[in-house]
């Protein structure tokens, strides 16, 4: 029955099934949001989808055997470990089987960015070079208040993830999950601190020597990272417990939307920053609410 | 597999995305295209995205009369485009070299350059033909239109630059720029 049940998790909700349609579905609603808010009308529903299919079907170009591998296998572990994170999520009480600890789940969202740092560098481009440094000095910002936001939780709560376990005091979880909503725009390359991908800036970031199925699996990894993200939040932010799972599983599916609408309309409505306003924005102002939270945690209030 | 192939002729109908590329343009075209992405024109809608990257994109949208120093720039980012591509020529520069025909800095028009598939002209031309110009385009992407024959235009000899051809490709009536060969080299430089 566990075995069953794992297979479920990963291969159906909230893995692979559900990862990748909601992973489509969140990058439409960014793009639509953001079209209507410039009162253009914006891409259909499917068209993430239609993306991909695309790039999936365009012919790489030729590359040098070491260079083509490490290309290959570095997006398409970004997919993998993105995977793995959204299966972990705390939605339905884990029976075993396929389980892991934050440790883990933090362990896989932060993968992406790193194998996204080295795809960078990887790809001996300049611009993907300048791109990958941009998001390595991005990932030194902003996780600072969210790794800061999460111990703080774990200790109130304890590092396990069957579903019930994430919930610890109210006043340290709200201001965590303050701290973790401002830190998802940085996350999700979004405005106004889409500084690594930096669109017609600097070409496309680290994906810029990237072409056709290399391409697409970094578009897919990013999508699955909205469902892994906007998905933590969600899952911490789940009210009570009680409920039984399909309640649960409706309340986060509401919320996952309600965040990602939140992200995309501030995204619409700002304008991008530069790098060293952003390490101090989040340094200074994004380590408030995540150093109040830790600082409660420990009172253990 | 027939699922398959008609998936991805969708998908290739309902995602070009295009890199620009100027070719010694006045300027003109360049602000007129950028129009399309605005409320008015709203060229997404079409899944149109403009890329900042070729390796991103399947079409190249060229415009200006292809002087000397960018027909290198331009052969490059032509191989650098992965298949299957199309090129759009935008605006009367590099339909027909324009005012500058005959100029001894232009080596244009653009079909002795590269193999376009789909001619914008005008001076500049409006939004709306762009955009016409650009679903053509992915029409052609997908199969539902044939490309058009390409004949490389007859050489010029005058206006071959000596310093950036190499002598394989001194001589344009012996070279198709649609061959792999050529398509490749240019994407690895």
């Amino acid at each position: 029955m566990t075995s069953v049940r794992a297979a479920v998790q990963l291969l159906v909700f909230p893995g692979l099934g559900y990862a990748v349609a909601a992973g489509f579905l969140m990058e439409w609603m960014q793009r639509k949001i953001n079209a209507r808010l410039q009162g253009r009308l914006g891409p259909p529903f499917y068209q993430p989808f239609f993306d991909v299919v695309k790039l999936l079907g365009k012919r790489p170009v030729e590359r040098p055997p070491l260079q083509g591998l490490m290309m290959t296998a570095l997006p398409a572990g970004a997919v993998v470990a993105t995977l793995g994170a959204v299966a972990l999520l705390p939605v339905v009480p884990s029976g075993g089987g396929f389980a892991g600890d934050l440790v883990l789940l933090v362990g896989l969202i932060e993968l992406g960015p790193l194998l996204l740092v080295l795809g960078g560098f990887a790809s001996r481009s300049l611009w993907g070079g300048l791109g990958a440094s941009r998001e390595a000095i991005m990932t030194a910002a902003y996780n600072l208040p969210f790794l800061t936001a999460l111990i703080a939780l774990a200790h109130s709560s304890g590092l396990s993830l069957n579903g019930a376990a994430l919930e610890g005091s109210w006043p340290v979880r709200v201001l965590a999950l303050l701290a973790i909503l401002i830190c998802l725009p940085a996350k999700l390359h979004l405005n106004p601190f889409s500084i690594a991908g930096a669109e017609q800036e600097i070409y496309a970031g680290a994906t810029t020597e990237y072409d056709g199925p290399r391409l697409a699996m970094w578009e897919l990894a990013h999508s699955l990272e909205w469902v892994a993200l906007v998905g933590l939040v969600a899952a911490l932010s789940l009210p009570v417990t009680g409920l039984g799972w399909p309640v649960r599983v409706l309340v986060f599916l509401g919320l996952s939307l309600l965040v990602v609408v939140l992200l995309s309309a501030t995204a619409a409505a700002t304008a991008r920053l530069k790098l060293a306003q952003t390490a101090r924005w989040f340094w200074l102002w994004a380590l408030v609410p995540a150093a109040s939270a830790l600082v409660l945690a420990y009172a253990g209030i | 597999m027939k699922l398959l192939r008609s998936l991805m002729r969708t998908a290739r109908r309902r995602s070009p995305w295009v890199f620009h590329a100027n070719a010694g343009s006045c300027n003109g075209c360049d602000i007129e295209f950028l129009t399309c992405l605005t409320p008015r024109y709203d060229m997404e809608q079409l899944g149109i995205r403009h890329e900042g990257s070729p390796r991103h994109a399947d079409i190249i949208l060229v415009s200006g009369p292809v002087t000397r120093t960018t027909c290198e720039a331009l052969q490059t980012v032509y191989g650098q485009v992965p298949d299957p591509k199309v090129v759009v020529a935008l605006g009367s520069c590099p339909t027909s070299c324009n005012v500058f025909a005959g100029s001894p800095t232009v080596v244009g028009p653009l079909d002795r350059v590269l193999p376009v598939d789909v001619y914008v002209p005008g001076c500049p031309p409006r939004p709306d033909a762009m955009i016409a110009g650009l679903a053509e385009a992915a029409a052609i992407l997908a199969g539902d239109k044939p490309r058009p024959e390409h004949q490389p235009g007859p050489a010029d000899p005058d206006t071959a630059d000596p310093d950036t051809a190499d002598p394989d490709t001194a001589d344009p009536d012996t070279i198709d720029p649609l061959t792999a060969e050529a398509a490749g080299e240019a994407g690895r430089r």
